[in-house]
């Protein structure tokens, strides 16, 4: 064997041991399990905590406003498009209170009139229907169709 | 060295490089080197989940309640340029002209500014990932922290992501930012930590009227796959070949 050769073989052999050394350290668990990606992320983001309960979820408390829901045009609407995300009023039902939604532009979101909007939604011109008062007033929010006065 | 040796030790070296020619070629023949070596395929057994998405942009209404429950959801600054998913609305007017408005992503609601007597056509767009089966935001990650789920679905790992924002350049349908608190790539997972646990996504749960579907594209059951046999669905720039997963109805060629 050439000289040069027995000097470069060793030295060649610690580098690739370093560069694999190196690598274990570097390289985190589950790395190329299935692809290359690190594994363990996917249940890393399973884990995350749900802020919305869905609508099943208010049926165990709520289900006599769900049912009476059911009979107007307000039934595709899940409770939580209005109120706002509801895991921590379960979770507390006595301190933490849903958002109630007020206001005739909360109404107007989907009600006021706008060519872009599909007409499967009846819609309003807020600067004409009612003015003086709130939506609340007359409607019932559950059961739209339905008049207070 | 004689003219003879000369000849022998050309000899030898040609028959060396051949042999180690052709043992790349046919090496590189059992793995071949393609673009999309990364992506996942949509699973043969039809009782594994392969996600996918649906829009009926004749339903939607562009109430922003999707847009908004998105953020709460899944804790995403409140400024108006962060989003997972957002609304916009489209007018084409008389004169063809296309006007695109998104003020916060429509979760303020919208208002028509152009008057319907210049409109010729107008309607809503919610726009989200598409969850491409051959992302291109995928293939441009230079460290592998994002990744295509065996289930179909587009996430980042968040603490493997440098922030060097490639994915943010390479999607084509800009449904990625950097999220400032962070400093890393962020992007719709599908409400992963929602839909393995079989509840719904969160823009899914609010939509008042059912504009957004999710569902199983293996499962011919799905609600998904039905909408797709009810209806003419198309995706979002097919050109690319991203191999997108979000089926839109009622999609306009103006929609870019
Ligand atoms: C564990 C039982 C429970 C569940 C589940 C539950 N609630 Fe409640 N909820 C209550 C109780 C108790 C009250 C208080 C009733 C009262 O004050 O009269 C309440 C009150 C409310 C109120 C009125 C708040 C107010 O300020 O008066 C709203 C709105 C509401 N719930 C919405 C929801 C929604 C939306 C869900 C589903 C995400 C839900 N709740 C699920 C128990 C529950
Ligand atoms: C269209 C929006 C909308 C939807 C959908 C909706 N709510 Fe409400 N809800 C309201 C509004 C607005 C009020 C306030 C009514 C008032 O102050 O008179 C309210 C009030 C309430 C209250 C307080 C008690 C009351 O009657 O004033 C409860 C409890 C409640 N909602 C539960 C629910 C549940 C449970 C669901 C789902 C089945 C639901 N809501 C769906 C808009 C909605
Ligand atoms: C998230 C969207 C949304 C919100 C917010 C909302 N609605 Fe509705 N509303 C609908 C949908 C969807 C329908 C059913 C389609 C239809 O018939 O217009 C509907 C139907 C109605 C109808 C019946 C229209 C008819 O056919 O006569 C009335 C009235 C109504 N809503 C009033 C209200 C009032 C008042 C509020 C505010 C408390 C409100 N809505 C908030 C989506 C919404
Ligand atoms: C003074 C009471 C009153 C107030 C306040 C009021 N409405 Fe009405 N609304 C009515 C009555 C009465 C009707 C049914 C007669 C009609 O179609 O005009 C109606 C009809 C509707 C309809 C159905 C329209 C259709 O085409 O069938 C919608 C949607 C509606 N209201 C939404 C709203 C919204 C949104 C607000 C708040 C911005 C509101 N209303 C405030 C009394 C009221």
């Amino acid at each position: 064997m050439p000289p040069q050769l027995k000097r470069l073989i060793p030295l060649f052999a610690i580098f690739i041991f370093l560069f694999l050394a190196a690598r274990s350290f570097l390289v985190p668990k589950s790395f190329g399990e299935q692809g290359h990606y690190r594994f363990n992320s996917i249940a890393e983001n399973k884990e995350k905590a749900m802020i919305y309960a869905g609508k099943e979820a208010c049926d165990d408390c709520h289900s006599d406003r769900i049912q009476e829901m059911e009979t107007d045009l307000h039934k595709g609407i899940s409770c939580e498009t209005c109120h706002g995300p509801g895991s921590a009023h379960i979770a507390n039902p006595d301190s933490i209170k849903p958002m109630i939604p007020k206001g005739r532009d909360f109404c107007g979101m989907c009600h006021s009139l706008n060519p872009s909007r599909s007409k499967l939604v009846h819609q309003v011109d807020l600067k004409e229907h009612n003015v003086t008062e709130n939506c609340i007033e007359c409607h019932n929010p559950h059961l739209p169709c339905q008049m207070k006065k | 060295m004689s003219n003879e040796e000369i000849g022998k030790s050309r000899r030898k070296f040609i028959k060396k490089a051949a042999t180690v020619g052709s043992l790349l070629v046919t090496t590189s023949l059992f793995t071949p080197f393609n673009a999309v070596v990364y992506a996942v395929e949509r699973p043969k057994d039809p009782s594994k989940t392969w996600w996918g998405y649906g829009i009926d942009i004749e339903k939607c209404i562009g109430c922003g309640r999707c847009a908004n429950a998105c953020k709460t959801e899944n804790n995403i600054p409140k400024q108006p340029f962060y989003f997972r998913t957002w609304v916009e609305q489209y007018t084409i007017k008389n004169d063809g002209t296309v006007k695109v408005e998104s003020p916060n992503g429509g979760i303020d609601g919208f208002v028509q500014s152009v008057p319907p007597e210049d409109i010729f056509k107008a309607f809503f767009v919610p726009k989200l990932c598409n969850h491409c089966y051959k992302s291109p935001c995928v293939q441009a990650c230079p460290v592998g922290a994002t990744y295509e789920t065996p289930d179909g679905v587009v996430m980042v790992d968040e603490t493997y992501c440098i922030g060097c924002r490639y994915c943010v350049q390479a999607c084509p349908y800009g449904c990625r930012y950097i999220n400032p608190a962070k400093n890393v790539a962020d992007k719709c997972t599908l409400c992963y930590h929602r839909i393995s646990k079989g509840k719904t996504t969160a823009c899914v749960e609010v939509c008042p009227t059912h504009a957004r579907i999710l569902g199983n594209l293996n499962d011919p059951k799905s609600p998904l796959v039905k909408f797709m046999k009810e209806h003419t669905c198309l995706v979002l720039k097919p050109h690319l070949n991203t191999g997108s997963k979000c089926f839109y109805n009622a999609l306009s060629g103006e929609v870019r």
